[in-house]
């Protein structure tokens, strides 16, 4: 899949081409993690609060909690995360990823703020300061580091 | 019990993050957006050990917050679990040799201590 097969015709696409596909690739399937994981969450934390919860060992308990409508939603969500998180590491590091992605954390918040009108303490926006901090010094190195291949993958 | 809980969300996510992240290498990159390729994309992953392997470990995990989050407070599993970050950047760059230069250990760090300030 990895091995791009050129057609006659076609432009052979030039180091600059590629570059900017991968910029604007990456920006997209991250932003559809980031929206699936706090969407997610959010579907998950409300069913979970609201009478779904599950507090022991017991198989069944958990079970049940998969039927409730707002954890139905959260774990579709999540398949939706796991997937696009898995076509975002075909091409892109693991320690690229989790950074980059950790902006969910910063969307949710402002979601917060904006839709819910939460306070926002001087610890909080220390925080979002952190993650915006983090996420633009690993947004700007390279996405992946390793041979497409994975040869050098144990 | 619920630190019992946190590293049942931590070192499962962490097994399960390195093996998919192995298995998407392995597989290759996604460069077509047509309904085919998805199609054998979705049908490799299947088929594919690494993520099959790392799949139960991520549900694992999964099922392990949904309880801790059951049982404890954001403000407590948030942070507890934050910690992964840090474990899985170190997995990435002896195991799956990464090359992890100061911006990304920065930017893990960074985004680690944020989360556990946003939970507090």
């Amino acid at each position: 899949m990895s091995q791009r097969v050129e057609q006659p015709g076609r432009p052979i696409p030039t180091a600059d081409t590629r570059s900017y596909h991968l910029i604007v690739k990456t920006t997209i399937v991250a932003l559809i993690v980031m929206a699936t994981n706090s969407f997610g969450n959010y579907a998950l934390k409300l069913g979970l609060s609201g009478g779904a919860g599950v507090s022991s060992w017991a198989p069944m308990p958990y079970i049940r909690a998969l039927f409730h409508p707002w954890v139905i939603v959260g774990v579709l969500l999540m398949l939706g995360w796991f997937l696009s998180r898995l076509v975002l590491l075909s091409w892109a590091d693991l320690s690229y990823v989790l950074p980059v992605t950790a902006f969910s954390y910063v969307l949710s918040a402002a979601l917060g703020i904006t839709l819910l009108d939460e306070s926002v303490s001087q610890v909080h926006w220390a925080g979002i300061c952190l993650i915006t901090v983090g996420v633009a010094l690993t947004i700007f190195t390279r996405p992946g580091t390793t041979p497409p291949t994975g040869s050098e993958v144990p | 019990m619920r630190w019992l809980l946190v590293a049942l969300v931590v070192i499962p996510g962490t097994i399960g993050d390195v093996l998919n992240s192995a298995g998407m290498k392995r597989q290759g990159e996604l460069d077509e957006w047509s309904l085919r390729a998805l199609g054998r994309f979705g049908w490799d992953i299947l088929h594919n050990w690494y993520i099959l392997v790392g799949l139960p470990a991520m549900a694992l995990s999964f099922f392990a917050l949904m309880a801790l989050l059951s049982t404890t407070t954001i403000s407590f599993a948030v942070p507890a679990t934050a910690s992964s970050f840090i474990l899985e950047t170190a997995m990435a760059k002896y195991w799956l040799k990464e090359k992890v230069d100061w911006h990304r250990w920065a930017g893990s760090i960074l985004v680690a201590i944020g989360i556990v300030l946003l939970a507090l």
